[in-house]
């Protein structure tokens, strides 16, 4: 039995015949084919897998991707325009945001959702923001630089929300 | 493209310096748009997955496996047992010691099942999901047997056997001894024992294993991709797994998710895979779940140590004498015993000790095995000499900063051969302690403390000081060659292609090793590609583990480098009329002494390829290797401090301040350094207060979910101080020494250290990791509870009975 969904992924519709019971991650990756969202759990506690379903951060290991039919997702790869890399994308390599890179997408979409909501989000804030997606390399510290850097870039442009909807 | 990482670092068109230099990382704009790959990335043509039926058991009998509900399954190509793969492996382990004991490490298990979780049936089919279904519907009739997982009653009179072969649950014991101990423990005025638990911890890289594998049997080709940090080693293990000829297998391992020592190893499934996809001719992938990650990949850790020190009045010590009970698990992965040696070898600390014995059991228990995790070995050493050290200070009512000084080696003692037997290359112990106190404000901390008694706070302060052995290492020294290849080619368009087999995981090795080329030729660190990770292209390496990439691999990429500018400086002479010897290269240029003649990099190299114009028996190209072998390890050191605040009435331990001055020799991106010492103190920190792999009487490991294994947060961890000592390694040319272990080694025993320096006041002396609250508590509680709560700094009486070991 598989049923009919069409999401859209960064900016175009995806439609696919789907098993009722099949993850989102799972649709980005296999049908989609979109393997910068990672699978680190499968249990929601990683955040390795964070996207944005209409713009609020999810674990894409938790979601049916029946649950996102008609809805719109973005993903790490939809968040740079061409050449020009998100201001999230340059605070995190001009800080060292990042080592093994492999919680980086699902980090980078989580600071996404914060800063929408928290333009100029304190240490505090940042660290209490980011507490559902775990690094093993950083210590985080370089993180909570790489988030602020983006914030500023992000109030300069007058643009928090440049790149994804 | 986006911009190049280089960019920000240009200064003006002029030739710039790059060792040194905060360089934004070569690899990242791939990886901050989700546009690399790691393994489970990939998908082949006709590729088939491929997922495990794993024992529920931590020791049973397998009386009976039944596939025919899963064969059953639509969807599934075939279900394979024990029965099917006795040609197969075993899993490897590289440690020959004389009184080892190895058990015969099936890759799927045979007869008998030995920890929870391991591999009793593979499935493979046309989806994940499907896999897993049938997974589920393997049946197996297991017998359970009486389980063991407490070290000492597996060694007691009492206790079934992991492995009845050997009648004992002993694998090794290792005695390393040197100085005259019982004399020194006889003529001591004090002697300080302390009894230590290190728990067992689950490495968790964030991306859990992957192993993919197609067969070309018309090439005779077998690829694999796999998430190791040993691409090279791992492919000649696989050959001799699955037996095919080394020259058939290519190992790749591609983007890494990280690994801390987990995937320093060789694993079954890492044989099983690309037999699977031999056998049924399709690409086969397997993607390890989290659940699996924790059951089955190695675990870090898990000894009991029983430390003792004697002492002179005075503060000196006479001699360390320490007990070691080691927890192999139930089978040996790839250098499962090899680390509590390393553990032997580093209780030497950074301290004088005329007199040594440490003793080390290795015991089998129903666990998954234990194998180096970051740190490997070294960790644990330091946690035990560190914590004594404090033991011993606070007993004989020293300042622990003073304690320490007093027992350092001296700078112009290095190089300094400790009682171990290891000789130190450099070092000034006292410079990073006293740079650590200053920033930490360590003489206002004390103040702060002794105020804070009064209004019922309790402060601590911890110090650590550390040395770590690095840059592993000499090759007389290691299981499996400790050296590393580089190879420097500049192809005809001048543009570098850099191969070395020192194989990342996110260390950023792509950049800095861009650097140091890059210096060298005298060009831009964007014309250098690193390419790492794939046997086919990179010559034989070891890889990247025990913080040596840089010290061993950066050296052979250095070295190969020294070798192709020796070359071009004479192709560069015989074209400018000039002797070798004068030739400079530098800003993009190849320069005759005197400044007159030079020629452009480009046009030489080019030369050395249309090789018209060559001197006699001049090899045409522009290609060098060199295998680095090292003469020595290298010892990196420093002091952290840490400052925490402890409730009594909750148990709740605040990390308020931690500073660290880290020594690892010179930098060659300052930044990078930062992020490795970053890193490194969280995974310490977790230790010291929230990480513990439990496994029950069972055998069951009740931590085997993110839920319930603590791994450490952002909001958990406090911003971390961190400066630098720069103490340059002989050993190689660079001067270099290696740091991605340092914060981890360091971190446990500060942390330890300053919650027991809180709590000194009460009469606690020792709280075993991790400090979770409740421990804590109850560590106040019975203190409190004790007849006569010791003094802040009065010392305690002598330990009397200590003169015996425990």
């Amino acid at each position: 039995m598989t049923k009919s969904v069409t999401i859209n992924v960064n900016r175009a519709d995806r439609h696919a015949e789907v098993e009722p019971r099949l993850l989102l991650v799972h649709f980005l990756r296999e049908v989609a084919g979109l393997t910068g969202t990672h699978v680190g759990c499968e249990t929601s506690l990683c955040g390795a897998c964070t996207v944005l379903l209409d713009g609020r951060a999810v674990k894409s290991c938790t979601v049916l991707a029946l649950q996102a039919d008609g809805r719109k997702v973005t993903t790490v790869e939809g968040l740079a325009q061409g050449d020009a890399l998100h201001p999230i994308q340059q605070g995190f390599w001009e800080e060292h945001g990042l080592q093994c890179g492999f919680c980086t997408p699902g980090m980078i979409m989580c600071s996404h959702d914060l800063l929408q909501h928290h333009p100029n989000p304190t240490d505090a804030e940042i660290r209490e923001g980011i507490n559902g997606n775990l690094c093993r390399c950083t210590g985080y510290q370089n993180i909570v630089v790489a988030v602020k850097n983006a914030s500023r870039k992000m109030s300069r442009r007058g643009a928090a929300g440049a790149g994804a909807r | 493209m986006p911009a190049r990482a280089t960019d920000k670092a240009k200064t003006n068109g002029k030739s710039a310096h790059w060792v040194g230099k905060k360089l934004k990382r070569k690899e990242d704009p791939r990886l901050i748009q989700g546009i690399s790959h790691y393994t489970d990335d990939f998908k082949l043509a006709g590729m088939l997955s491929c997922a495990f039926a794993r024992s529920p058991h931590a020791h049973a009998e397998i009386i009976a496996v039944r596939t025919d509900a899963a064969k059953a399954l639509p969807g599934v190509v075939a279900v394979f047992t024990s029965a099917d793969t006795m040609a197969l492996g075993p899993v490897p382990c590289a440690m020959q010691m004389p009184d080892l004991k190895t058990p015969r490490h099936p890759v799927l298990a045979t007869g008998r099942v030995r920890y929870a979780g391991e591999p009793v049936a593979v499935v493979v089919a046309h989806d994940l999901y499907t896999a897993r279904d049938a997974a589920e519907l393997v049946q197996v009739d297991y017998q359970p047997l009486p389980v063991v997982t407490n070290m000492e009653k597996a060694l007691s009179g009492d206790t079934p056997y992991v492995h009845e072969e050997f009648k004992s649950n002993k694998a090794f014991t290792h005695t390393l001894k040197n100085g005259d101990v019982d004399a020194a423990f006889k003529k001591a005025d004090r002697i300080v024992k302390q009894r230590m638990l290190n728990q067992r911890l689950v490495p968790m890289a964030m991306e859990p294993r992957a192993v993919l594998a197609e067969y070309l049997p018309g090439e005779n080709r077998l690829t694999v991709w796999s998430s190791t940090q040993i691409p090279h080693l791992l492919k000649t293990q696989i050959s001799v797994m699955v037996g095919l000829p080394e020259t058939a297998v290519r190992v790749i391992a591609p983007e890494v998710g990280g690994g801390f020592g987990s995937k320093l190893n060789v694993y079954g499934e890492e044989g099983i895979v690309p037999w699977l996809s031999m056998k049924l001719g399709k690409p086969v992938k397997w993607a390890e779940t989290r659940r699996e990650n924790f059951a089955a990949t190695i675990h870090g850790r898990d000894t009991i140590n029983d430390v003792e020190l004697a002492l002179k009045k005075d503060g000196t010590i006479l001699g360390l004498r320490a007990r070691i009970l080691a927890d192999l698990g139930a089978y040996h992965q790839l250098l499962t015993p090899l680390i509590p040696q390393l553990t032997a070898l580093m209780h030497a600390g950074c301290y004088k000790i005329p007199a040594i014995q440490i003793d080390i059991v290795g015991v089998f228990t129903n666990k998954m095995s234990t194998d180096a995790y970051r740190g490997a070995g070294r960790p644990e050493a330091t946690y035990n000499v560190e914590r004594i050290m404090d033991r011993a200070a606070q007993e004989l009512g020293l300042d622990p900063t003073a304690f320490r000084l007093k027992n350092f080696p001296q700078p112009k003692e290095f190089p300094y051969t400790t009682i171990t037997g290891l000789t130190y290359d450099s070092a000034k112990y006292q410079e990073s302690l006293a740079r650590a106190l200053k920033l930490s404000g360590y003489d206002a901390l004390r103040r702060r403390q002794k105020s804070g008694w009064k209004s019922g706070k309790y402060y601590g302060i911890g110090i650590a000081t550390y040395v770590e052995i690095c840059a592993i290492g000499p090759s007389a020294a290691t299981p499996a060659g400790g050296w590393e290849s580089g190879t420097v080619r500049i192809e005809p368009t001048a543009k570098v292609t850099l191969l070395t087999g020192a194989s990342p995981h996110g260390q950023g090795e792509e950049t800095t090793f861009a650097q140091l080329v890059a210096d060298e030729l005298g060009i831009d660190p964007d014309d250098v590609n690193v390419i790492h990770g794939d046997t086919l292209a990179v010559p034989y390496g070891i890889g990247t583990f025990g913080s040596r990439a840089t010290a061993v691999g950066g050296t052979a990429a250095y070295m190969a480098t020294q070798k192709l500018k020796a070359k071009m400086a004479t192709l560069a002479a015989h074209l400018l009329g000039v002797k070798p010897a004068d030739i400079t290269i530098g800003r993009g240029r190849l320069s005759a002494k005197g400044g007159k003649k030079s020629i452009a990099f480009g046009e030489l190299v080019m030369a050395a390829y249309t090789a018209r114009n060559i001197p006699p028996g001049f090899e045409p190209g522009l290609e060098a290797t060199h295998f680095f072998e090292p003469s020595n390890f290298t010892f990196p050191f420093g002091c952290h401090v840490c400052a925490v605040e402890v409730d009594l009435e909750t148990g709740e331990v605040k990390i308020e301040k931690y500073v660290a001055v880290d020594d690892c020799g010179n930098v060659i991106n300052p930044m990078l350094v930062d992020g490795q010492i970053h890193g490194g103190i969280a995974q310490g920190m977790g230790q010291a207060m929230w990480e513990e792999a439990i496994y029950n009487d069972d055998g069951q490991l009740v931590t085997g979910t993110l839920m319930d294994y603590a791994i450490p947060k952002a909001h958990l961890l406090p911003e971390f101080t961190l400066d630098r000592t720069v103490t340059p390694s002989p050993v190689n040319p660079m001067g270099v020494k290696g740091v991605g272990e340092a914060g981890t080694i360091a971190s446990t025993a500060c942390v330890v250290n300053a919650v027991v320096d809180a709590l000194a006041p009460l009469g606690v002396r020792h709280i075993d990791m991790p400090l979770k609250p409740e421990r804590v508590w109850n560590a106040i509680q019975a203190a409190q509870s004790s007849p006569a709560p010791g003094a802040p700094k009065k010392p305690a009486a002598k330990v009397v009975s200590g003169r015996r070991r425990a």
